[in-house]
């Protein structure tokens, strides 16, 4: 057996492979249905946005406020490229390569500072993503936003039923958890996590604290801009909420109920914020209200996040009722002995 | 003419205005750092009060001062009993007061519906002024003249008050001024409170002009940001220098560059980023 065989059957566990073929199976188990299928969609795309802001949020520890910026611009770069009459892949590269550069910009701006500062400037740099979308009538069309006429068809498959942008949704999606499952075991990766922990003492190892940062911070705005070109091919429409804080709080919160730092958490949490917002949404108008509270109630009671919250939480009832059972067990015993 | 100096008093007034936004933000996000999201919501509800209590036929004082009375209650009791148990944790203050944002916009979009409201500027500072032929709303006037007292109040509350160097020694080193018996969580409140009211009294302030409606909140949070970064962070000083310059930057935008009026108030902010991060009057910290 060659070695690359060997390396992929190492790989090949089953714990990889359970879920990957579940993925891949999705619409079958979800009977084909486009509600469901377009769902699991929304959840995948959004997964890379809440991995790409899981870099800077759990590996660097600086947190963004302006992530859905980044997202926005990528989707109008598409949208506005495909009005001007570009193709597709002309239109998508341009936009990634749009999105690198605002990262660089916002990197070098919020870099200035870490902490309560880089979440402050950050927000603010969304906030002109925003205002630019939002009062940039002439070259954005304001409040009405832009309609993409068709998805693309990359060699020839068209993306434009709900399980073909599925398939699409999963295989970019699984190269984000590959690249970040990569990222994350990296040296590179090490030094950002060092960076996060110890600033001083990587300065005083000869690192370059901040280059680490922006490096960070542009591999985070990559994985985003790609968030933001299949939410603008989803929706086939692109309007300023995609860039309102309200988004970047979103994004925020998959990362943070998920649990931060963790390759599982805001693909969890991407999952979680999803559902629950349409589920949210049918039965009530107030999202933002169910949203405000879910992130009050994760401070108060979870604040490792939703995902290792409730797994403390459950183990924490399993062990009060494994404390109660043996007593009740006895007591039944007593009464059965006569 | 007219044009030129219409502009400059409405930017003027808009500068008081955001200066009663940013102080009340600088002391908070600035003095005691604490990323305070909900800060152009106090402002937006404490406008929504002050057009309720002023529907209600109160007097336009009566009515500002009751409204920044409630906010401060409620900026009070939340940083009480929420903030003060996430002292020092970044990620979760912004996630609570990011909750309290989203749960007050809501709450404000239920009882007050989504349509602006617009209280008419009170009968007693209605009318203009005649200076050297020409003509200055009073309003406007009452609002930076408002703006102006406060302002020196602070400083002098800051820098010249036993209670003022009590809340800077608790902020410079909380546990030290523990030791020599300063109350510094209790300050810490009452410093929270302030910082609402301030904003929610401006919010009355700024209904007649600018009108209340859903997603005033946001619109203002990123105005005191980058007032606050502009004049260095926890300078009041550079608060209301910052606050003119915005005011200025406003209205000479919107009239000369619609498009792009408020791409171009965040342009001091970058620039100040970048060549001189600590703000206009911002301290150097290590």
């Amino acid at each position: 057996v060659s070695k690359p065989l060997r390396a992929l059957a190492a790989v090949a566990h089953w714990r990889l492979l359970v879920p990957l073929a579940l993925l891949a199976s999705l619409p079958v188990w979800l009977g084909h249905h486009t509600f469901y299928v377009n769902i699991s969609s929304q959840i995948l795309l959004w997964a890379v946005a809440a991995l790409a802001l899981n870099v800077l949020v759990g590996y660097a520890g600086l947190v963004s406020l302006g992530h859905a910026g980044l997202l926005a611009m990528a989707g109008y770069a598409v949208a506005l490229m495909l009005q001007a009459g570009a193709g597709h892949l002309v239109a998508c590269l341009a936009a990634v390569g749009v999105t690198l550069a605002a990262s660089a910009v916002f990197a070098v701006l919020a870099l200035r500072s870490t902490g309560i500062g880089f979440l402050m400037i950050t927000l603010a740099l969304g906030q002109i993503v925003w205002g630019i979308a939002y009062r940039w009538a002439s070259l954005t069309n304001g409040d009405n936003g832009i309609n993409l006429g068709s998805r693309p068809a990359p060699f020839g498959l068209s993306l434009a039923g709900a399980e073909a942008f599925y398939y699409a949704t999963l295989v970019i999606f699984l190269l984000a958890v590959l690249s970040m499952w990569v990222f994350v075991r990296s040296p590179f990766g090490a030094s950002l996590a060092g960076t996060r922990d110890q600033p001083r003492r990587m300065t005083a190892l000869g690192f370059n604290v901040w280059l680490v940062r922006f490096l960070a911070f542009l591999v985070s705005g990559f994985w985003c801009g790609v968030s933001g070109l299949l939410y603008v091919y989803y929706h086939q429409f692109i309007a300023p909420p995609a860039a309102a804080l309200t988004a970047s709080a979103e994004i925020l919160l998959m990362v943070i109920s998920g649990g931060t730092a963790t390759l599982l958490g805001p693909i969890a949490g991407a999952g979680i914020v999803v559902i629950m917002k349409n589920v949210a949404s049918a039965y009530i108008e107030r999202w933002n209200m169910v949203l405000g509270l879910i992130f009050i109630l994760i401070i108060s009671f979870m604040p490792e996040g939703l995902v290792p919250g409730s797994v403390r939480l459950w183990r924490g009832a399993w062990a009060w009722l494994r404390s109660r059972a043996p007593a009740g067990a006895a007591r039944s015993g007593e009464e059965g002995a006569p | 003419m007219t044009l030129w100096l219409t502009l400059t008093v409405n930017s003027v007034a808009l500068g008081g205005l955001l200066f009663l936004l940013s102080s009340g933000f600088s002391l908070i996000f600035g003095l005691m750092r604490i990323p305070n999201l909900m800060h152009g919501s106090f402002f937006m509800l404490g406008a929504y009060l002050g057009v309720t209590f002023l529907w209600q036929g109160l007097n336009f004082w009566v009515a500002a001062l009751l409204s920044a009375a409630a906010i401060a209650l409620i900026g009070g009791l939340i940083e009480r009993f929420l903030l003060r148990r996430l002292e020092g944790q970044v990620l979760p203050q912004v996630l609570l007061t990011l909750g309290f944002a989203f749960i007050i916009a809501d709450v404000c979009l239920m009882l007050w519906t989504g349509d602006p409201w617009q209280p008419a500027t009170p009968d007693h500072l209605r009318g203009v002024v005649q200076v050297t032929g020409l003509y200055f709303p009073i309003y406007r006037l009452v609002i930076v003249l408002v703006a102006v007292v406060i302002a020196i109040a602070l400083w002098l509350l800051v820098d010249w008050t036993r209670l003022g160097a009590m809340i800077r020694a608790g902020v410079d080193d909380a546990p030290i001024a523990r030791v020599v018996g300063i109350r510094v969580s209790q300050l810490f409140t009452l410093v929270f409170a302030l910082g609402a009211a301030l904003a929610a009294f401006g919010g009355v302030m700024g209904a007649p002009y600018l009108s209340v409606y859903p997603g005033l909140d946001f619109e203002m949070l990123p105005l005191a940001l980058i007032v606050v970064i502009l004049g260095g962070v926890g300078s009041l000083l550079g608060a209301l220098v910052g606050s003119f310059v915005i005011g200025f930057l406003y209205n000479f935008g919107t009239a000369l560059l619609p498009d792009l009026a408020y791409v171009i108030l965040f342009l001091p902010m970058v620039l100040i980023l970048v060549l001189r991060p600590q703000g206009l009057f911002g301290k150097v910290t290590t």
